[in-house]
């Protein structure tokens, strides 16, 4: 039941994405080309998702488990770390290059361009290899996902 | 810049576009949503691709569900959309494996993406998010300008 509800997810979520127009390079590059022609659009869209998430969030932490799994697992940490920083930079500066990140990646999959395949490649690559360089922080993230981990004690976000 | 015939600075704000961004963001939050209230989960995709590469392997079902159900939602937005996929094809094909490979070890490294982080994070007041947000914007923006406006490259 989890696998059906979280097809459904990526789903709606995918829908929400081309609506939004995340789904185009063109208007990522455009967000984040602020000497450029700005394009406010990824502001609005970010806006329209956390007031839906931010308002509704409290609300459905309040359940005493989700309605179909045994618990929450929601990150606790909040201590900002070299890891974190690094790993954001990084991120962003991929992000800029291609105008992609991972969620828009994997819906542009069905455009058939072969050059969404060659990134979502390289991404899983670029995973697979922070699993090789530091197994111990990736096997943390692994084991705070595991069913029996308490709410409030998963360490990624 | 465009300019009005007094010299001022006009800003053509499309209030269809506007709706739909807001709208489509509504969509993404009412999504995350979902996989809280029934999964337990936090919606960051970077995240959920990430463990499907663990060993041993955790909870892979529901995580392979969630990406085929993006694949399958593209298709929609492939049929339903006007130029869905606008801008792709025009980065040239040697930066697309170095910015996967940046994307995917970074959001790894950061435990997070512009899902987890920017989305679902932020909602929450994480700290770590909001830090992480603002950085790879940071991050982002300082690289399309280089790109663009210092190298004054191909796009």
């Amino acid at each position: 039941m989890t696998g059906v509800a979280a097809f459904l997810v990526g789903l709606a979520f995918a829908l929400g994405l081309g609506l939004g127009g995340m789904t185009q390079p063109a208007r990522v590059l455009g967000f984040l080309d602020v000497a450029g022609d700005w394009d406010p659009s990824l502001v609005l869209v970010m806006a329209g998702a956390i007031a839906v998430y931010g308002a509704a969030f409290p609300f459905v932490m309040r359940r005493r488990r989700p309605l179909l799994a045994a618990t929450f697992q929601v990150p606790a940490r909040r201590d900002v770390d070299g890891r974190l920083v690094v790993g954001a930079l990084v991120f962003g500066v991929g992000w800029g290059l291609a105008g992609l990140c991972p969620g828009p990646a994997l819906t542009a999959l069905a455009s058939g361009d072969p050059g969404v395949a060659i990134f979502v490649g390289a991404m899983l690559g670029g995973m697979a290899a922070h699993r090789l360089a530091e197994p111990r922080a990736a096997a943390t993230a692994a084991r705070a996902h595991r069913p029996e981990a308490r709410t409030g004690r998963s360490r990624d976000a | 810049m465009e300019r009005n015939l007094l010299g001022r600075v006009v800003v053509t704000v499309d209030v269809v576009e506007m709706g739909r961004a807001l709208l489509g963001g509504a969509v993404i939050g009412a999504s995350a949503l979902a996989l809280l209230a029934a999964n337990g989960r936090i919606a960051g995709v970077s995240g959920i691709v990430d463990g499907l590469l663990a060993r041993p392997r955790v909870e892979r079902a529901w995580r392979a569900a969630f990406v085929a159900g993006l694949v399958v939602g593209g298709a929609i937005v492939r049929a339903v959309f006007d130029d869905p996929f606008r801008g792709l094809g025009t980065t040239p094909p040697a930066l697309l494996a170095p910015a996967g490979l940046l994307v995917g070890f970074g959001a790894s490294l950061g435990s997070g993406c512009t899902s987890g982080h920017g989305v679902c994070g932020v909602s929450r007041g994480s700290p770590r998010s909001i830090v992480a947000t603002v950085v790879f914007m940071l991050a982002g923006a300082a690289t399309v300008y280089l790109a663009r406006h210092v190298l004054g490259g191909a796009r």
